[in-house]
């Protein structure tokens, strides 16, 4: 397991370096750089902008600048916040987004899995239809009409909730929810259908005609392998939903990671957009790790190669 | 069995519920809270790139400045007079040349220090440094020798026109003549910083220091920072040093950087906010129509217009070009299209711009639009070839576009396509040339007619149409000779109707700031360049 692990993290170096040269030279050949703006600058006041980040050397030199700078764990100044380095950013920003992301992901597993398995095991009565069509209105429903809905009720009407901001817990709620229920309805989903595979094999008829209480034959025998499409649905999705969210963060205005990602590309705030384009492969490539790893421990069918 | 499956859905409902009770009572909103208080909640639209005056580009930083940094001279609320400010009183020479500013002796920084000429010096010293890279360094051109200095051709500072005599005078000479110096002073570049107090941190004249962080920032005006939280909020506090801080009411201003317009109006109705930065489009028409108190309407000096790039056929011609021009139905566009009270412009300064009118033009005439294409051979839009309107993708500008692109097809009979593109991009084509007509818009500089008119100088790095005129440019000399406002603003007005005649652009309406304000906020009085003195500004519960 541990030269599984060992090897696949090595293939992280590799998998970074061509996102990182690729993502340099494409928002190079963006038209349009950091200090276009309405106002034209004179030639001399854009040279000395240019050359105070070294923009007025050649592509090649500045690339190999940028590369020997991350050797060293330094992702560069941010061209649009004169003052504050991308790792600064990136530090500060990222907690906010993991933590909108954990209760996001806790808000849709505490709802997804039990709903799933409910609609499962009452398969095709009421329960089943109400957990569906549920499940389908989530899936349907986008989150920048689910956020200002919540909004308009709880913040708006109610009074209860501030509309935008991350202040204090109260502010956590309604991102968490309006986040987490679309993921929710997935998990809902992907949950009844590997139940229902599950519920129909053979060592569940063997579990039930040993006497095996029915609480017992789905949750310990059934919900193993009924959660495997989960798992692998969750390795992608969880790196998706702590990197946080651009519509999410827009909507409430989080000061999350999200809309740094947007923004630096409408900005060409280069050092930026690559330093969260590398965050989010990697963040990737650890997910979908992890996600290998719990499917291999949870089907005794598959094995580390 | 059946309750048992269905404990973990309801523990968690219940847990939910129990918590939203916890906090549910309708709290006391920010607003209420502000307004007992004294502190008022603003959006500022984006999060500010820095709080270095001198290096500052955009308005929500320029809005947060102003409330940090004073200026030598300020205005009276309302009638816009030049008011003193660090500066007392100022003597001006009768060619209008030099300025001798007489600095108040109370003036003190956040540090408590005294505000002294040499500040002033050192800080517009450190903005024509080279180094500093300063975008708005170009604003300081207006000092005798500034440009020379800033561009590398001398190190030596005392060739630029800044002097400071003693500790409270300070002694400017200017390139030319400029009625709007004092105006131009409230402008971020010019606002006196600590140079020494930023010498502390790092380098002061270099970009990225951290002296604008909570802690480091020495100020001069009414509030000092307390808190900086980057995409959350900033909040300054009354200055405990400030000359006039017996006439400051507020307590304190938190500045929010909202960059949706949809969240900030509903962080207003949820009571979170005392202004937004702005209003949807759609949200506008409704609360005119119903009147609604909050609903604020400000003049803005800022000109929605078409470039024509007179280097692309058939708009090297200067009869097709008045011909679209004249077709454009600008009552239409301002009054009924768009929300929001804004004003048809059938000149590129605005007439409510002080101390200048605008050459009287007839701006829409289709049978002269007609006559003019008949003119130049394409009777009915005939052997014309299809015309590209370029613009970014703003939801406004798309709105204009629509109106002309229909105008200009039913009057003219012109085949005529919208292109869009993201905003870099489009500033991207617009300095190469690839454009054929190119919506866009211009905000002035300072409250004078030259910040819209130097633009179309042959030598303005902001015209980019192809267009250029010697007798244009020799006007606009002539302008910059005359030290008697009146005689300089006709011959302004002449370079105006040169250049709408010769039509390389076709202006289309004059924007206004459309936001929402609370109504217990008094005395806001912003001016046309967007100003707003919060001395003057004072929370009063209204119910």
């Amino acid at each position: 397991m541990f030269r599984f692990i060992a090897r696949r993290l090595l293939q992280i170096v590799p998998v970074l370096f061509v996102i990182v040269t690729a993502t340099f030279f494409m928002v190079r050949f963006v038209p349009g750089g950091p200090f276009t703006s309405e106002k034209a600058l004179p030639p001399e006041i854009l040279k000395n902008i240019e050359a105070h980040y070294g923009l007025d050397q050649p592509l090649w030199r500045q690339y190999l600048n940028y590369l020997g700078r991350i050797a060293h764990g330094d992702l560069g100044p941010s061209f649009k916040y004169a003052n504050r380095s991308v790792n600064e950013i990136i530090g500060d920003k990222l907690p906010v987004s993991l933590e909108l992301g954990g209760l996001a992901l806790a808000v849709a597993l505490a709802l997804g899995l039990p709903l799933g398995v409910l609609a499962a095991v009452r398969r095709n009565s009421w329960v089943d239809y109400l957990c569906s069509t549920t499940g389908m209105i989530g899936i349907c429903v986008p989150t920048f009409v689910l956020g200002p809905l919540l909004v308009l009720f709880f913040a708006i009407h109610l009074g209860w909730v501030n509309a935008s901001g991350w202040y204090d817990w109260t502010d956590r709620v309604l991102p968490a929810l309006t986040l987490g229920f679309v993921y929710a309805a997935y998990i809902m989903r992907l949950t009844r259908g590997g139940m229902l595979e599950v519920l129909n094999q053979d060592y569940i008829r063997t579990a039930r005609a040993k006497g095996a209480s029915e609480a017992r034959v789905v949750l310990r025998h059934a919900l193993r392998g009924g959660l495997l499409p989960v798992v692998s649905f969750l390795g992608p999705a969880i790196a998706g939903i702590l990197t946080g969210s651009f519509v999410i963060e827009t909507i409430f205005q989080i000061p999350g990671l999200g809309r740094e990602f947007v923004n630096s590309a409408f900005n060409r705030d280069y050092t930026l957009v690559l330093g969260t384009v590398m965050l989010y492969a990697a963040l990737l490539v650890l997910c979908n790790l992890a996600a290998d790893v719990v499917q291999v421990w949870l089907n005794p069918k598959l094995k580390f190669e | 069995m059946k309750s048992a499956r269905l404990i973990p859905p309801v523990l968690w409902l219940l847990t939910s519920v129990l918590c939203f009770t916890a906090a549910c009572a309708r709290r006391e909103s920010a607003v209420a809270r502000g307004n007992r208080e004294g502190v008022l909640h603003l959006s500022v639209g984006s999060e500010p790139a820095d709080l270095d005056p001198q290096t500052v580009t955009g308005l929500a930083d320029a809005k947060i400045c102003h409330s940090l940094f004073e200026p030598l001279v300020t205005y009276e609320p309302g009638t816009l007079e030049p008011k003193p400010a660090l500066a007392e009183r100022w003597d001006i020479s009768p060619d209008g040349l030099t300025y001798t500013f007489h600095l108040r002796a109370d003036a003190k920084w956040s540090n408590g220090e005294p505000v002294t000429a040499q500040d002033c010096v050192d800080s517009w010293r450190r903005i024509l440094t080279p180094s500093l890279a300063a975008d708005y360094a170009y604003f300081l051109y207006l000092l005798r020798g500034a440009e020379a200095y800033h561009k590398g051709q001398t190190t030596d500072f005392a060739t630029v026109g800044a002097v400071a005599r003693d500790a409270r005078t300070l002694v400017v000479t200017l390139t030319h003549p400029a009625p709007y110096f004092l105006q131009i002073l409230l402008n971020s570049p010019w606002r006196p910083v600590n140079v020494r107090s930023i010498a502390v941190v790092g380098d002061a004249y270099r970009r990225g220091s951290p002296w604008t962080r909570p802690g480091n920032l020495v100020s001069s005006g009414p509030f000092v920072l307390k808190e900086w939280s980057p995409h959350q909020r900033v909040v300054v506090e009354k200055s405990p040093t400030y000359y006039d801080r017996a006439r400051v009411r507020l307590n304190a201003v938190h500045f929010y950087p909202t960059d949706s317009i949809d969240a900030e109006e509903r962080a207003y109705r949820s009571g979170q906010l005392h202004a937004t930065w702005a209003l949807p489009l759609a949200k506008i028409l409704p609360l005119q129509r119903e009147k609604n108190p909050a609903l604020r309407i400000d003049y803005n000096l800022e000109t929605y217009f078409f470039r024509l790039n007179v280097r692309k056929a058939p708009f090297g011609d200067a009869r097709v070009r008045r011909a679209l021009s004249l077709a454009v139905d600008r009552d239409t566009i301002a009054g009924k299209i768009l929300p929001g009270g804004r004003l048809p412009a059938p000149t590129f300064t605005p007439g409510f711009l002080k101390g200048y009118t605008p050459p009287a033009r007839t701006a829409y005439d289709l049978e002269a639009a007609r006559k003019f294409l008949a003119e130049a051979g394409h009777p009915g839009g005939a052997g014309l070839p299809p015309i590209d309107i370029l613009y970014n993708n703003s939801e406004i500008l798309r709105l204009v576009a629509e109106a002309i692109q229909q105008m200009w097809k039913r009057d003219l009979g012109l085949d005529v396509r919208l292109v869009n593109q993201e905003y870099k991009v489009v500033f991207a084509s617009r300095r190469s040339g690839d454009y054929q007509v190119l919506l866009g818009t211009w905000t002035a500089d300072y409250l004078d007619a030259t910040t819209f008119l130097d633009m179309w100088r042959s030598d303005s790095g902001n015209n980019h149409t192809g267009w250029s005129d010697p007798a244009y440019d020799a006007l606009s000399d002539r302008a910059n000779t005359i030290a008697d406002p009146v005689a300089r603003a006709a011959v302004l007005a002449q370079a105006e109707a040169l250049v709408l005649n010769a039509a390389p652009i076709v202006p289309i309406y004059f924007n206004t700031h459309v936001y929402l304000l609370h109504p217990a906020v008094k005395g806001w009085q912003p001016t046309p360049g967007d100003h707003t003195d919060y001395r003057y500004v004072w929370l009063e519960d209204t119910k």
